[in-house]
């Protein structure tokens, strides 16, 4: 069921200021979600003042900076500062993207940062992924054949083949569009969400791959695969270009030529 | 640690509304608009078989300015709703799937219903 309020221990509160130094010439606030699981209270915006003059062009240099620099307690993930790890996923400015390719020269005013939306926080802005990747499990993202591999060659694709996953496996399940779907907020535990999904057909358009049938069979569920409404939240937030909404579609055509067989 | 004491993220209070989200909640509160204004069209059916003056009298009901008022927000859902649902028919059959697509056509159904509920009104009145 949707629940369209924070519960109560979730509710964010005011939190501290970090004022820039006297002589900074270019100042801008980055206002960061912050909770500490230690210490009983909710959580609480913290802004800091930061100089951009002294910081490099990203949201994810500012928030390096402001951990090396003013407060060592912010928590965070990241790790290839480039787009392709997918660790440094937040809700910046009001929707989700990679902090590590985000501009900050493109926001206007404060720079609001949240972890990504409706999920459990584990600290700052640490989310839970835990569900997230076992329901990325429970799709088998691996080739499944049942014909024996062929004995002095690996299997191989036609160009025509290989280009239908194009779009697809550039997927780094950062979870950008997972969490910017207000189905996924109100049915996650059930709805597998995009990026799942989009894995999914990722394996159901491989031309390698055996087990279409079982794959289809395991998506036919109200809740796993048509709770998507085609909102198309994710396609739109999605860091890399990518379009889920699109993969789903596909997805549900497949359904209903393999029915209408 | 357990993880039923961490906090939830926030998500409906920090999500900026996008034209995608904004569209399809409009779609589902439309249709649940034109669900509850069905009362009203089945009220002035069994007024009209009930005899000259019961439909007299709900008709001019309906003439007052808040009648109107509803009687003019039920047609822009409708029109918006029908709208939409041809762009969800779309999105069904494949089509109108990528950003670009999702965002004209999106701006083309607010248009339009805008455009057919002012037409009808101004035959209308």
């Amino acid at each position: 069921m949707a629940e369209f309020r924070l519960p109560k221990n979730s509710r964010i509160q005011k939190g501290r200021h970090f004022p820039a130094p006297e002589n900074a010439g270019n100042v801008r606030s980055f206002r960061i979600y912050r909770w500490d699981p230690d210490s009983g209270e909710n959580p609480r915006i913290d802004t800091y003042d930061l100089d951009l003059d002294q910081c490099g062009p990203m949201v994810l240099d500012a928030v390096i900076k402001i951990k090396n620099e003013i407060d060592p307690t912010l928590t965070f993930r990241r790790s290839c500062r480039e787009g392709i790890c997918g660790s440094c996923a937040f809700n910046i400015d009001g929707v989700n993207t990679l902090a590590c390719t985000q501009a900050i020269e493109e926001i206007r005013g404060d720079v609001k940062i949240y972890p990504l939306p409706h999920m459990p926080v584990i600290k700052d802005l640490v989310p839970d992924l835990t569900h997230f990747y076992a329901q990325y499990a429970s799709i088998k993202p691996w080739i499944r054949t049942q014909s024996p591999a062929p004995p002095d060659k690996e299997r191989l694709q036609s160009h025509e083949d290989r280009a239908r996953i194009d779009g697809l496996y550039e997927c780094i399940l950062c979870a950008c569009c997972s969490t910017s779907c207000p189905s996924y907020w109100w049915n996650g535990e059930r709805y597998l969400g995009p990026a799942v999904l989009l894995q999914a057909y990722r394996w159901l358009v491989d031309s390698r791959d055996e087990a279409t049938g079982e794959r289809l069979d395991d998506l036919e569920d109200p809740f796993r695969l048509y709770r998507c409404h085609t909102i198309m939240n994710c396609a739109k937030t999605c860091p890399k270009g990518l379009n889920p909404a699109k993969a789903i579609a596909e997805i549900k055509k497949m359904m209903l030529a393999r029915r209408s067989l | 640690m357990s993880s039923n004491k961490r906090p939830m993220s926030p998500h409906l209070q920090v999500y900026r509304p996008q034209l995608t989200s904004v569209l399809s909640i409009t779609h589902r509160i439309t249709g649940v608009a034109l669900s509850a204004g069905l009362v009203v069209v089945v009220a002035w059916l069994l007024a009209l078989a009930a005899g000259a003056e019961a439909f007299d009298n709900l008709n001019s009901l309906l003439a007052t300015p808040l009648g109107l008022a509803l009687l003019m927000a039920w047609s822009l859902a409708m029109f918006y709703h029908l709208l939409n649902g041809i762009r969800h028919l779309c999105w069904d059959a494949g089509l109108l799937l990528d950003l670009r697509g999702a965002y004209a056509s999106g701006w083309v159904v607010v248009a339009g219903a805008l455009v057919l509920t002012a037409l009808v009104w101004g035959v209308a009145l």
